[in-house]
């Protein structure tokens, strides 16, 4: 059963994860984006992680990809489809990509032994949310500051940014 | 029940590289700016699921906490990156990148 549903949501990942890049309509990305972030998360579940799967929902596809459909919608960019490949790219990037698939696969049969651990044997400390609490206030206590400090400079970045801008009016 | 060879640690390795890699190629290829960061984003999101598979097979915690704040620093990207790509299509009505040349001559 374990072995079925990881080869589902893998399947599911990996396919909605090269929908992103095939799709012409920049909206059917994002879309399916949001299947390979669901993908994701199934697998996280398969993990034992529980907490980063809901967080992975909750953060990627309710917040990400939801200001991705509305920059998109609000842009409402003419042109936006992309012209067909021409066949000289196109074997280009098919060639591009059967390198980079290459690549994967020979480091994942690489001669690095990875450890061959039996999963059920190794205790899954991820599952509980204590841990995670363990390590946030106690190891991690300057990386969660300084984390929120990047949040509020974001923030305030985002602001600055979205001002009405003036000056450099002659770029064109 | 088992036809189907019990899934390890490389198998979830091979799905985190095969995300990376179609990311990878999706900022190559695409050159619509919006879907360039989407590809980015597939990226960050490959790396995650290695951090967790490794944090699971090695019992240890510190992958997880580590998605942790890749959830934290990618939300704080998006909103910052998407707010420059409004700016840059409110001054140049486009967000191609074959049209964005203004460094170029």
């Amino acid at each position: 059963m374990a072995e079925f549903l990881f080869y589902a949501f893998s399947s599911l990942t990996v396919g909605s994860a090269a929908a992103v890049l095939l799709n012409r309509n920049a909206v059917n990305s994002a879309l399916a984006f949001l299947v390979c972030l669901i993908g994701v998360s199934g697998l996280f579940v398969m993990l034992d992680s529980f907490l980063l799967a809901v967080l992975m929902i909750l953060v990627y596809a309710g917040a990400v990809v939801a200001l991705f459909l509305f920059i998109i919608m609000l842009l409402d960019m003419q042109g936006g489809e992309r012209k067909p490949f021409s066949k000289f790219a196109t074997g280009a990037y098919v060639a591009v990509g059967l390198l980079l698939t290459v690549g994967v696969v020979s480091f994942a049969n690489a001669t690095v032994e990875l450890p061959r651990t039996n999963p059920e044997v190794i205790p899954a400390v991820g599952a509980t949310l204590k841990n995670y609490a363990d390590q946030l206030f106690t190891t991690y206590l300057l990386p969660v500051q300084v984390v929120g400090f990047l949040l509020l400079i974001a923030m305030l970045g985002v602001i600055v940014l979205s001002k009405k801008f003036e000056g450099l009016g002659d770029i064109k | 029940m088992s036809i189907l060879p019990a899934i390890g640690l490389h198998h979830y390795l091979i799905v985190a590289g095969l995300v990376f890699a179609l990311g990878f190629l999706g900022v190559l290829v695409r050159r619509n700016t919006l879907v360039l960061y989407m590809s980015l984003e597939l990226m960050l999101v490959a790396s995650t699921i290695a951090l967790v598979a490794f944090s699971r097979f090695n019992g240890t915690m510190d992958g997880n906490v580590f998605v942790f704040f890749i959830l934290t620093v990618a939300a704080a990207e998006v909103a910052v990156g998407l707010a420059i790509i409004v700016a840059l299509f409110r001054r140049r009505q486009t967000v191609q990148v074959e049209q964005l040349t203004a460094l170029k001559n």
